[in-house]
């Protein structure tokens, strides 16, 4: 690895604090979620729909390191899930007009 | 020390080469449960009704203590590489630990949950379930497979944080090579990314 390569990385390590406020906006969702949950089943799949998403995607993006990441691997990783996403699409479609 | 010796005795490291293979194989695993997932969302739209049923059957206050216990533990995962790369290495042996306990606080409350579910006969087989209407016998079917094959990802992330654990303990693994350690948090944090999605599928909006 390059020098360069090697100071930039260093830079780049986050701290400790991004992550407990990432984890407790965690919490908060996953609290959400529940309580939606129990409102009624509609509800839920909403719940379902839209915060599980975004709960997996801050533990992509952070956790996981992706915001600290070059294009390189944010592309690959876009890409796959976004071929996925629409393999999902085109199943629901197929479900939903049978 | 002559040429050779030196290069012979120089280890190679490659960062970006090592991450992006961990990251392929963690898209792999992506797909693996994406099949199930599918398979989930066919059932589910074929047997509403019995997928109703059949979630309000599990316990859905394991389900979400177990999600808080896992996110608990992939801070603990992300603590402890930032720990590493600021070279506290007693830090991250502790954040190492905790990670390690609640994933075996996890693997607790999934064995409390399968042991009540064995007791009330609603697994694959059983004379109970074989009475009950189909959709609710895929559900189980569906519930044992993907919590059992998440449960085994657990056992398999807690073993590679065992052999982690002492490689940072003697040294091998500091703040200038945590490459071993950060896949390791790539794998445990997917493990979580994949509970985040049972968590609703089976008990909460079944």
């Amino acid at each position: 690895m390059s020098e360069p390569q090697m100071e930039l990385e260093a830079h780049d390590h986050p701290g400790y604090g991004v992550f407990f406020i990432v984890w407790a906006v965690l919490l908060v969702l996953t609290t959400l979620l529940v309580l939606l949950s129990r409102t009624g089943q509609d509800a839920a799949v909403w719940g379902l729909m839209i915060i599980t998403p975004l709960k997996a995607a801050l533990v992509f993006y952070f956790f996981m390191h992706l915001r600290y990441e070059g294009l390189l691997l944010k592309g690959v990783v876009t890409v796959a899930l976004g071929t996925l996403l629409i393999f999902f699409a085109l199943l629901f479609s197929d479900v939903a007009f049978r | 020390m002559s040429e050779a010796a030196t290069i012979h005795a120089e280890e190679h490291h490659d960062y970006l080469g090592a991450k992006l293979g961990m990251w392929l194989f963690l898209l792999t695993e992506v797909l693996l449960f994406s099949g199930l997932f599918i398979a989930y969302s066919y059932m589910r739209a074929r047997y509403p009704v019995d997928f109703h049923h059949a979630g309000g059957e599990l316990n859905a206050v394991i389900g979400v203590a177990n999600t808080f216990v896992l996110l608990t533990s992939s801070l603990t995962m992300a603590l402890a590489i930032v720990a590493i790369q600021r070279g506290e290495r007693g830090r991250s042996l502790l954040c190492l630990g905790i990670t390690m306990f609640l994933g075996v606080v996890f693997l607790v409350d999934k064995a409390i949950e399968w042991t009540s579910e064995f007791r009330h006969g609603n697994y694959p087989g059983a004379h109970h379930l074989a009475a009950q209407p189909p959709g609710e016998q895929v559900f189980f079917g569906l519930y044992f497979t993907m919590t059992g094959l998440h449960g085994v990802h657990v056992i398999a992330g807690l073993l590679v944080l065992a052999i982690m654990t002492v490689l940072v303990a003697r040294g091998r693994i500091d703040r200038d090579r945590f490459i071993l350690l950060e896949n390791t948090g790539l794998y445990w944090h997917l493990v979580d990314v994949i509970w985040i999605f049972l968590l609703p599928l089976f008990y909460l909006a079944a």
